[in-house]
């Protein structure tokens, strides 16, 4: 995983409340056995007409959001499945960042297990944010995790919380498996135990 | 001294998180020991492929029970699958599993079907268990009392190396089903009207249990359809207290506790259910009796009404987000506000899929559909949760009464639940759904879903419209 860097990007605006897994990536594209290749795909049904046309009505397709590194979004982001070709599609498109100001639970992991960074915020803040985007459509933020710090071109400023153990492993882009081998010897130990209590299970 | 006491009495969510912390240091997210690991083939590849490449080994193949289901057809089995990428998916899954010496029940073998129907055939899963599937709906399994949730690609891998997660503590929440059902209501109806009242958010960041005297009442098929659908009001997993019902389940199973462990094993699930008294961070309440049977009308499983009921106006809606997913709903449905639920015609029925593709969810479709025809126009399909359901169907004369009142009778796979597979609608074809999920386009691109009972399903498929069955 690449670590997370300090960027200014186009913060792309998707006013939308309970976006569904199925609608960043539609089942169809799940067939795949590989990781890559999903951003292609990414809110399929959305971005494209019936013949395979872009879909102008999307947001997404606005010239002035090409680039976006920066997703802003409404409530209850990624509700639904827990496909991780979702996080994967919006990596692979080109997103590094969600801001919202709620996720389902296992999208919301999923996301950083792939280096997105997913920011809650309060509705005001959200809808502050939605606003600036809205009239100026293009304009750029400065996302900093080290101080988890947004900066906004029309000077909105806000702190973030996040949990230090997933911000120090986007920060590192260190591999979750890795960290967890460091216990091996302990998983060994639980092992032992669990097979005295419960015996059955390993009959 | 009185918060003392409450302190320690635990949750049945808090014992068996307890019970399974491997390491709780300061400054990283506790180790969660995972005692099963269910898998299909569309959310394990690249796990296994991620394994390969850092030359890591799965740690306890035993733990493991992988299944084909997303994918496969439902007809002509006998012939290759049509997709090259979905064949490729299937060939992938066997040799995955061939490679690391896992349990498989691929397509033609005779224990293969949905994983969440398939594992409690077998008595895979035990109260108290941590278990984990790259699958939301694994919160099925909470049904025995076991803590099952569902997992992305990357912790898929993450178990299979290390046999733990790396997992936050969730809050607990409390849903408490008083009374008793009326003949008509089923754990389907439950499930949908809990979510149509606390929404698909309302249990983000919990676990649910699930107590009173309605879910005593319903059996395990029925718990398993209740905390199968925990996920859709935005919980991590649901749970029931086991019992009577859940030891009587379990016992002979193929892999339940063997004779020399039984009462063992039985008196450790004795010990699991939440102590009296034990503080949840929530609790929601139901009254069994007034819920009717359910009808969902939007694009979210939240958008649920009962089937007396009509269309919502988005106007009825005072906040405005609800008024524009409401809006919105209506107008990829194709419905008018205030239209009757039972004047909504339909031109598809599915009944099958993890959340109601088990015997119970035949025997009493069957009995909706015995002496019917399906309506002129619609399309009825049954896809049993396994073959081992369909054949104790088949046993009973079950897909006899389907196929004599005009339905198919299917091989078992998710099939139409999220439409993979080949079985799908069409743009504007509209579904009476035994599914989970109504999402747009999850039953084909333009689908219109409407979430619904087996019984309810069945009435549809009869009278091409759905029918308040209280009232046939």
């Amino acid at each position: 995983m690449e670590p997370y860097k300090k960027h200014e990007s186009i913060a792309a605006l998707m006013n939308r409340s309970n976006v569904d897994t199925d609608q960043i990536i539609p089942k169809q594209f799940l067939k795949k056995v590989e990781r890559s290749g999903f951003g292609q795909h990414l809110f399929h049904d959305w971005r494209f007409n019936d013949d395979g046309s872009d879909n102008a009505e999307f947001e997404l397709n606005k010239p002035a959001f090409k680039g976006a590194k920066i997703l802003v979004v409404g409530d209850n982001f990624g509700c639904g499945s827990s496909r991780e070709h979702a996080p994967w599609a919006i990596a692979d498109y080109g997103f590094n960042t969600i801001i919202s100001t709620s996720y389902a639970d296992i999208f919301y992991n999923n996301c950083f297990k792939n280096g997105i960074l997913a920011i809650k915020v309060d509705k005001d803040q959200l809808d502050k944010l939605m606003t600036e985007i809205a009239a100026n459509e293009g304009v750029r933020f400065v996302v900093d995790l080290e101080n988890q710090q947004v900066t906004t071109l029309g000077g909105t400023g806000f702190h973030f919380e996040i949990d230090p153990f997933r911000k120090g492993n986007l920060l590192s882009g260190l591999d979750d498996i890795g960290l967890t081998l460091k216990h091996v010897d302990k998983i060994t130990e639980y092992e032992q135990q669990h097979k005295k209590d419960y015996p059955w299970l390993w009959a | 001294m009185q918060a003392l006491e409450y302190a320690m009495k635990k949750t049945m969510y808090e014992k068996i998180w307890d019970s399974h912390l491997v390491v709780d240091e300061a400054g990283q997210a506790p180790l969660l020991y995972v005692d099963r690991h269910l898998m299909h083939e569309v959310t394990s590849p690249q796990a296994f492929e991620g394994l390969r490449l850092s030359g890591r080994k799965v740690r306890n193949p035993h733990s493991i029970l992988a299944t084909m289901d997303h994918c496969v057809p439902t007809k002509n089995r006998n012939l290759p699958i049509a997709d090259p990428i979905a064949k490729k998916q299937i060939e992938t899954m066997a040799e995955n599993c061939r490679v690391n010496g896992l349990n498989l029940y691929d397509m033609t073998d005779p224990n293969n079907g949905v994983i969440h129907v398939v594992v409690p055939e077998h008595g895979f899963v035990h109260p108290g268990m941590v278990v984990v599937c790259g699958d939301s709906h694994t919160a099925t399994h909470g049904a025995f009392g076991a803590l099952a949730f569902g997992i992305g690609t990357s912790e898929v891998e993450h178990v299979m190396a290390t046999q733990t997660l790396p997992q936050k503590k969730s809050k607990t929440m409390q849903v408490v089903v008083n009374g008793s059902l009326s003949k008509y209501a089923s754990a389907k109806d439950i499930a949908l009207a809990i979510t149509g009242k606390i929404g698909t958010a309302g249990g983000t960041g919990y676990v649910i249990e699930y107590t009173g005297s309605a879910i005593r009442e319903l059996s395990m098929e029925g718990r398993m359809t209740l905390c199968n659908m925990a996920i859709e009001a935005g919980a991590r997993a649901g749970l029931v207290a086991p019992d009577e019902k859940t030891y009587d389940y379990l016992k002979g199973r193929e892999f339940a506790p063997s004779a020399q462990y039984w009462d063992q094993a039985l008196a450790y699930w004795k010990t699991l259910p939440s102590d009296e008294g034990a503080l949840f961070d929530a609790t929601v309440t139901l009254d069994a009796a007034d819920i009717a049977p359910q009808v969902s009308w939007g694009t979210s499983p939240e958008q649920v009404v009962g089937v007396d009921g009509c269309v919502p106006a988005p106007e009825s809606f005072t906040d405005e987000i609800k008024r524009q997913a409401c809006e919105n709903a209506l107008a990829y449905m194709g419905l008018t506000p205030n239209t009757k639920i039972t004047d909504i015609p339909i031109d598809l029925v599915f009944i099958g899929s993890c959340t109601n593709g088990r015997i119970e969810d035949f025997r009493i479709a069957a009995e909706m559909a015995k002496g019917t025809q399906v309506a002129k126009g619609v399309t009825a399909i049954a896809v049993p949760g396994s073959y081992h359901v369909k054949h104790q169907a088949e046993d009973e004369g079950l897909d006899k009464i389907f196929i004599d009142a005009g339905w198919e009778w299917r091989d078992p796979g998710c099939s139409m639940c999220l439409a993979m597979n080949g079985d799908e609608l069409t743009k504007g074809q509209r579904s009476a759904s035994t599914s989970n999920r109504n999402f747009e386009g999850r039953q084909g691109k333009g689908g219109r879903t409407h979430l619904v009972s087996p019984a309810m399903a069945a009435a549809a498929a009869a009278a091409g419209h759905f029918v308040d069955i209280r009232k046939l």
